[in-house]
């Protein structure tokens, strides 16, 4: 099974629709990878359907990079998947 | 006795003469025609004349429906219109459109669940036909957004446009309507809102946009699991137009390619409860609906609200 910061990148390649070797673990969803304001909130969208888990508003905001997102989904993802 | 249904007849669409395109919008805030568009979708929207009411743009709607349905306003025996922006705190706007389609003596009165109205309206209609009680019905949905929005809000005034929509509804033993499914939760008014003692509205639109999708992907799955059905047993999607990026998402879920999906939010804007029978006029008179065909409405609104209804199409 991929780990956790695959499945991440995967979603942002996805979402995003950015090449591979653009999702460094530092990206900016938005300055490195011209999301806007929609693009992240469907990409946090996406993160939560990919592991099952609820991120709140107020904790979405805060998840501007890809090594953010992959930190966030490690710190609460469900235990059967970890 | 026979089971009761209703059947959607005719519709009607009107949008006011003045077009609004988003260069207007560049002088008046700090936009571009690319911004607005790469995330709502929208180019452009009608913008009621000074002197146009809501009834206004509602009769002509209903005119139009009464027309191809065949029917004379004295012929209907309930009239329900839903908006959010009626011209005065009462009469209804049902009965100032009664007054003005020469009806007397039917039921009229105004539903208002934003952006879901019209989808409110239409189910109550429909449970009306159902218990026997009515035999033809008209359902108007009509907005004046332009003005209740704040025109120096760039997040919000390039959002909203004026117009109206209206099906006639007729009892029959077949359906038409096959179900309808309302759903609210008054927790997330302040979300998106005219607040108390303002006139214009607010909205938090990364939030909204978020309970948007999600919802609207809950609610298409409630109306499939309710019937049996599996997302490809959908002809046409006709969604509430507020922005293409939502209309998307759920259309995604349906796995439903953007070709049978109904999109007028480029030139309409959201019209609020106007927008989902102002998209299915449009789609009507261009022939894309075929009988029999299922056509599924939603929408999603302030309050928040929202709610679908599973259509075969005759």
């Amino acid at each position: 099974m991929e780990n956790v910061a695959e499945r991440v990148k995967k979603v942002v390649v996805e979402q995003l629709g950015v090449n591979e070797d653009e999702v460094t673990n530092e990206a900016s969803f938005v300055d490195d990878l011209g999301a806007d304001s929609l693009d992240t909130v469907e990409l946090v969208m996406a993160l939560e359907e990919e592991f099952d888990c609820e991120i709140p508003d107020e904790e979405a905001e805060k998840i501007a990079t890809v090594q953010q997102a992959i930190d966030y989904v490690t710190a609460h993802m469900p235990a059967k998947d970890a | 006795m026979n089971p009761l249904y209703s059947r959607i007849v005719a519709t009607g669409g009107y949008l006011p003469e003045r077009v609004m395109h988003n260069a207007e919008l560049e002088q008046m805030v700090d936009t571009s025609d690319a911004w607005i568009f790469e995330r709502t979708g929208i180019r452009s929207r009608h913008i009621a004349a000074e002197n146009e009411k809501t009834v206004d743009m509602a009769e002509q709607a209903a005119h139009q429906a009464l027309q191809d349905a065949g029917l004379a306003a004295e012929d209907l025996d309930l009239i329900i219109v839903a908006t959010t922006t009626p011209d005065q705190v009462f009469p209804s706007t049902a009965c100032l459109l009664q007054a003005r389609l020469g009806n007397r003596g039917a039921p009229a009165f105004d539903v208002q669940a934003v952006c879901t109205g019209f989808i409110y309206a239409l189910a109550t209609a429909d449970q009306f036909m159902r218990s026997g009680a009515v035999k033809n019905a008209l359902v108007v949905g009509v907005e004046s957004m332009s003005r209740i929005v704040d025109w120096s809000d760039r997040s919000t005034c390039i959002l909203f446009g004026d117009g109206a929509g209206a099906v006639v509804l007729r009892a029959d033993a077949q359906p038409g309507i096959i179900s309808t499914h309302l759903h609210a939760d008054g927790a997330y008014a302040e979300l998106l809102q005219v607040p108390e003692g303002r006139e214009q509205l607010t909205m938090q639109g990364n939030a909204v946009f978020r309970m948007a999708v999600r919802t609207l992907g809950d609610i298409v799955q409630e109306t499939l699991s309710k019937n049996d059905l599996e997302p490809e047993d959908i002809d046409w999607l006709v969604p509430h137009q507020a922005n293409i990026r939502i209309i998307q998402a759920t259309a995604d879920k349906l796995q439903l390619p953007m070709d049978r999906v109904v999109t007028t939010v480029e030139h309409h804007g959201n019209t609020s409860a106007a927008s989902v029978p102002l998209a299915l006029n449009d789609a009507a008179r261009r022939g894309c609906f075929k009988t029999d065909q299922k056509i599924l409405l939603e929408a999603f609104g302030g309050g928040f609200t929202w709610g679908s209804a599973l259509v075969r199409w005759s």
